[in-house]
């Protein structure tokens, strides 16, 4: 077995050894349903598809995916285990890779929990499974991009809280890149049409939209594992730089 | 075999470790003592593959450990200071991962695994999470890990800090079980333990080398050093008898227990004339000894910036 599948085994164990874990997939579940259901307007709106479903996403990861991402090295260097981790036979890129999928994949059993509101929608109508199929990769992608922002800031500090209010607001920045008003704004001081579409590029929301449309383009795969793979080799160097303090 | 070479780190400004060089053979156990902050730490997480060196270079059986880190880390079994582990694991939990991680299968596992709980007596706690042990046994499961794969070189920061006299007893019994081929290093505050352990001594301070020795020969550096101490009843007149002889330097009396310590003139040995001396005055004593020397003050004395300096 290579290193970064035994380490990936070993964090993903740790969630549910502790009941972080399952009060993670509870918030998540009690909150996407209320979303979905209250905000979205899943029934009123008559339609049989998962837009009110999947477009809290994006709010309701601001949050909840830097509470699993603080954890990742911040836990790691109070507890000193990250002297441990790191003298073992692992390269540093295996370690970051290791945990990332760990924390990814929790991620993504929480998000495959919530299967019961595709069976509603199957029940109550006729919705294009393709598109849904869509969004359910595209959140999770976007998940995986929120994450390894939250990776590198959890490796800034040994604090957790101060990883957690970081990590937010850099997400937060990243979301909003791709908000109307926010274009608008940049719009208004004349900044030339390219450098808006640069700025709105960078938005998680800008892609994430694309894919959840069920619009399969590739830019937009090839944005996400750009965001995840830049974002981790960031990690790798951060925690070179800091490990000694 | 660990090697290094005018091994440097700096943080900042600080200089932490100003250019250590030793070299430990197998069969070794290098003592490493030196006061808080001394560096002796980093110089192990440098030695362990954690910290990067600014300058100079370090090498585990010929691995570097820059250069070849991978293969120089499969071949340490490194304890770190505080011995940190993954708290919410158990502790077969937590020394099967590191079985796998150091590539441990099969029969091999399954003996190691054995071996490794047995020789540290976890075997009452294998089940528990680790979170919830005791300091001892926290200690005892870092150390579990530390030889688990049998390591050539062994990196021990201070292990045995917060066991009891016991536990301390067994662990150093361990160290010495497995000195005969591996090398080893210690770190420790305690000095009995460099006389307990180590065949070998190097004390650092400021990040330098300050005396690289076996526990014996830094102990004749002792003024203590066959020195010959009693306890009478009438300490002044002891002292009025022992001051007479040649090859006495000096008496001292203790000012709380009263007793009498006379010092050697360099390289002179007294043990026969002081008792000699003692009995022709005809005076008693209720016990006498000859001191091997005093650890914790050739410590002090080589590690607090010097008086004779100044």
């Amino acid at each position: 077995m290579s290193p970064t599948r035994i380490l990936f085994r070993r964090e993903l164990a740790s969630y549910f050894a502790t009941p972080v874990a399952y009060v993670f997939i509870v918030i998540f579940l009690l909150l996407s349903g209320a979303f979905t259901f209250y905000m979205g307007g899943f029934y009123e709106r008559g339609q049989a598809d998962l837009q009110p479903f999947f477009g809290f996403h994006p709010w309701l990861y601001l949050f909840l995916i830097p509470a699993v991402a603080m954890r990742l090295w911040a836990e790691e260097r109070k507890s000193g285990s990250i002297e441990l981790l790191l003298t073992l036979p692992v390269t540093m890129g295996q370690a970051v890779a290791g945990k990332f999928l760990a924390a990814w994949a929790f991620i993504g059993i929480a998000l495959a929990l919530t299967f019961p509101i595709w069976i509603t929608v199957n029940y109550l109508g006729d919705p294009d499974n393709g598109v849904i199929l869509a969004s359910y990769l595209g959140s999770l992608l976007m998940a995986g991009a929120f994450l390894a922002v939250g990776s590198c800031l959890s490796a800034m500090t040994r604090n957790q809280v101060v990883a957690f209010i970081l990590t937010v607001v850099a997400c937060f920045l990243l979301l909003l890149a791709g908000f109307p008003m926010v274009l608008d704004f940049f719009r208004g001081m004349g900044l030339p049409q390219g450098v808006i579409d640069a700025i709105s590029g960078l938005s998680f929301l800008t892609h994430f939209n694309a894919i959840s449309k069920g619009v399969m383009d590739l830019r937009d795969l090839f944005y996400f594992g750009l965001m995840i793979g830049f974002w981790l080799y960031a990690t790798t160097i951060v925690i070179d730089l800091k490990k000694a303090d | 075999m660990i090697e290094t070479r005018n091994l440097r780190k700096r943080y900042g400004d600080v200089v932490a470790v100003d250019g250590i060089s030793f070299k430990v053979e197998p069969g070794q156990v290098l003592g490493f003592l030196g006061p808080n902050g001394a560096g002796k730490s980093t110089t192990m997480k440098m030695l362990a593959g954690f910290l990067t060196p600014s300058d100079g270079s370090a090498a585990i059986c010929g691995h570097d450990v820059v250069e070849s880190a991978l293969e120089a880390k499969r071949l340490v079994g490194y304890l770190p200071e505080g011995a940190p582990s993954y708290g919410e694991m158990s502790v077969l939990g937590f020394l099967e991962f590191i079985a796998d991680i150091r590539g441990l299968g099969g029969e091999t596992r399954r003996r190691r695994l054995d071996d490794a709980i047995g020789r540290l007596s976890l075997q009452g706690v294998v089940q528990q999470s680790i979170d919830t042990l005791s300091k001892g046994f926290k200690r005892r499961v870092g150390l579990a890990q530390a030889i688990l794969h049998d390591p050539k070189v062994l990196i021990l920061d201070e292990p045995t800090d917060g066991l009891d006299p016991n536990q301390k007893y067994e662990v150093r019994g361990l160290i010495q079980a497995m000195a005969k081929d591996k090398t080893i290093i210690v770190s420790t505050h305690i000095l009995e333990e460099v006389h307990a352990v180590c065949n070998r001594a190097i004390i650092i301070a400021r990040g330098k080398v300050l005396a690289d020795d076996t526990p014996a020969a830094l102990e004749a550096r002792s003024r203590f050093h066959r020195a010959v101490s009693l306890s009478a009843d009438n300490a002044n007149a002891v002292r009025d008898v022992l001051v007479r002889i040649g090859d006495v330097a000096a008496v001292e009396i203790d000012a709380q227990d009263q007793r009498v310590t006379a010092f050697p003139r360099a390289g002179k040995a007294i043990f026969g004339a002081v008792v000699e001396a003692l009995k022709s005055n005809g005076i008693q004593v209720r016990e006498i000894a000859l001191e091997q020397g005093r650890l914790d003050e050739v410590f002090r004395q080589i590690t607090t910036p010097s008086k004779e300096a100044a």
